[in-house]
């Protein structure tokens, strides 16, 4: 009898509310929205990092950055970290990972890291699997770089590589200019054919995977969907979809700038320095971009703009699931949906993310939709409480859990290297974790921020270790009820003392263990 | 570093459990680079000029600038047109006790190519540190 497949589904940069399922009322998401109505919706799914190579190895190893060693962006995953996907495949599952990776570095002009290399040599790893997948084929935010699907562009449609924004610019740097109707920042009008497109290509990629295996093979396919992460520049012949003009300005937006720099103010130091142009302390922003200088119609523009994005992974995870169905999977297929870390997308007066820990970056999508066939199969089966489907976990959880999870949805023993514990699928069901922890750390050209963070029992608490502009004595903390824009922060309020301090002392006791040697920075991303 | 610094200065270091002798044999002879620089595959030198091919097969001009055997102290600039600017620093210092430390020093403009190859470099080093550990590639 063969076991529950795994589809791991996965975005970049995308904020909770930009689902229909969490109220998002921008980009039509029918079929996620579907996957939750039969499914588990988590309501505060929190990463361990809010920048990609740390989340993502946090996925793929089930611990937290501390531990695996992915301090920020840069910092290379060693090649031989635990890997969940070698776990499935040891215990006889087929693997593959379609889409974006990003456990290494991109810029690597010398071609030192494994993920570079494997573009040049084909899906299939020469060792046979590399970090457990044996399948794997890689895209990223446009047609830079090596990767798979930058070669396939360029092999089979020359013309189009020069569509895409360049990510970077002459001094290599994130990329600051503007475009579309507002001039936003990483908006740009890309005439690229849809067909063409990352979006497109990762789900046919993983459709053409799925369709060259055995009906009874067991598999775990992680399709990684390099967007809605910037820039912002999906098929111009879909931009039509959503009118800029008629998008709602966030409700994490202040259009006044006295307000907006009121709240930034009461913030620890980075935050206005940041917004005023004054400070740069990661490579995730583009450093010649002044926050303050943008306007209602560039948030209204880049929240369009991202819709589409979202819209076109929409469809294309429905092309996934068409396919798996015509296999005749679908009864035993557990689906789950995430993403890394989400975007400010215009709160706080804000683009793109950096060391804040904050909903815009820290509340995330999370869908499980378990096996149709698994459910009210009993107890021990992943996912089974799910009943009837519509399920939702208030409780805060963690990326960190996802690893254990598959194995569970897999009849894997977890292995003790594993920091989560499995995804509950009620909120009653006593599988939720007591608290979540995020933590930040960044060493760049002079300038370090080093975050730790704890959620837990509708707080979220961030302690300030000391770095450029931080002595050691700041932090924020937010009741994530009766704030849920976090704009008051509660640090100093005397009131919030004692249950500062609780939480204070929960994080510090909670610390996971560290990677030693510390890995150093290799490369900006 | 203000926000909109465009100069970047990045250092790297190790410290190996070999003499400094033996350190220098290695980095002080500039065609040997691809021996313990992981990434290069290869690096021909003709006077004071060195071209390095990295592994994605891109070949980089370098000027030797220093390569002073008593102090120990190698500095060569990148020529490609993509560097602005670029000096990088080999200094082996004897710790007196049988070790050495390196340190390897990147300045560039634009910015983020120091932070590219002090990165490589210091990668470099911990291979050089196991190659030499392991009495490979120290030959004087």
């Amino acid at each position: 009898m063969s076991r529950r497949k795994i589809l791991f589904v996965t975005t970049d940069q995308q904020r909770y509310d930009t689902l229909g399922c969490n109220g998002g009322v921008v980009a039509r998401t029918p079929v996620i929205d579907g996957l939750a109505a039969s499914g588990i919706r988590y309501e505060r799914a929190v990463p361990q990092s809010v920048v990609c190579m740390p989340s993502r190895s946090t996925i793929l190893t089930g611990q937290h950055p501390t531990t695996h060693g992915v301090w920020m962006n840069g910092v290379p995953l060693p090649v031989d970290a635990p890997s969940v996907a070698e776990v499935l495949h040891e215990a006889g599952y087929r693997t593959a990972l379609i889409g974006k990776a990003h456990f290494e570095p991109y810029f690597d002009p010398f071609m030192r890291f494994t993920e570079n290399a494997l573009a040049a040599s084909g899906p299939v790893p020469p060792a046979g699997t590399h970090r457990g997948f044996e399948h794997l084929e890689f895209a990223t935010h446009g047609a830079m770089g090596p990767q798979h699907y930058a070669r396939w562009l360029g092999r089979e449609h020359p013309e189009a590589a020069g569509m895409y924004y360049s990510v970077v610019d002459h001094d290599l740097q994130v990329n600051a200019a503007g475009g579309g109707d507002t001039g936003a920042p990483q908006v740009h009008v890309n005439p690229i054919p849809r067909e063409w497109y990352h979006t497109d290509w990762v789900a046919d990629r993983a459709i053409s995977w799925l369709d060259s295996l055995d009906a009874d093979d067991d598999w775990f396919c992680w399709v990684s969907f390099p967007d809605p992460h910037h820039p912002w520049d999906p098929p111009q012949s879909e931009v039509g979809r959503v009118d800029w003009r008629d998008v709602p300005l966030p409700a994490g937006y202040l259009s006044s700038a006295e307000e907006r720099e009121a709240v930034l103010d009461a913030k620890p130091r980075h935050w206005r320095l940041w917004y005023d142009g004054q400070l740069v302390s990661n490579y995730e922003a583009p450093a010649a971009w002044v926050p303050a200088t943008m306007t209602d119609s560039q948030v209204r523009e880049v929240n369009a703009r991202n819709a589409v994005e979202c819209e076109l992974i929409d469809e294309a995870l429905g092309r996934v699931l068409a396919a798996v169905a015509a296999r005749g999977w679908s009864d035993d297929v557990d689906v789950i949906f995430t993403t890394d870390h989400g975007e400010f997308q215009g709160d706080y007066g804000l683009l793109f993310k950096g060391p804040y820990h904050v909903d815009s970056l820290m509340r995330l999508p999370l869908v499980w939709r378990p096996a149709p066939s698994a459910v009210g199969s009993g107890a021990g089966a992943a996912g089974a409480g799910a009943g009837g489907g519509g399920a939702v976990v208030s409780s805060p959880v963690g990326l960190v859990q996802l690893a254990a999870t598959f194995c569970s949805i897999a009849g894997v023993e977890p292995l003790p290297w594993m920091q989560g514990s499995v995804l509950p699928s009620a909120d009653d069901d006593g599988l939720a974790p007591e608290r979540v922890l995020t933590e930040w750390d960044s060493e760049l050209f002079g300038v370090d921020v080093h975050l730790r963070t704890v959620t837990r029992d509708r707080w979220v608490c961030t302690a300030y270790l000391p770095g450029t502009v931080h002595d050691g004595s700041e932090g924020e903390l937010y009741d994530l009820v009766d704030d849920p824009l976090q704009r008051v922060n509660r640090w100093d309020d005397p009131s919030c003392r004692s249950l500062r301090d609780d939480l204070l002392d929960d994080l510090w006791s909670s610390q996971p263990e560290r990677h030693i040697p510390r890995i150093d920075v290799q490369a900006p991303v | 570093m203000s926000a909109q610094a465009r100069r970047g200065s990045v250092r790297r270091q190790v410290r190996i459990g070999c003499p400094p002798e033996q350190v220098w044999a290695a980095i002080g002879d500039p065609a040997r680079i691809a021996e313990w620089f992981p990434g290069i595959e290869s690096a021909t030198v003709d006077g004071s000029v060195r071209v390095i091919t990295t592994g994605s097969g891109l070949p980089i001009p370098e000027e030797i600038l220093t390569n002073d055997a008593v102090q120990r102290r190698f500095q060569y600039r990148i020529t490609a047109p993509m560097f602005q600017e670029h000096l990088s620093t080999l200094d082996v210092l004897d710790l007196e006790d049988g070790t050495s430390l390196v340190v390897y020093a990147a300045d560039a403009v634009p910015a983020t190519l120091a932070l590219v190859i002090a990165g490589a470099a210091g990668n470099a080093l911990l291979h050089l540190r196991t190659m030499l550990e392991a009495g490979e590639g120290g030959r004087p």
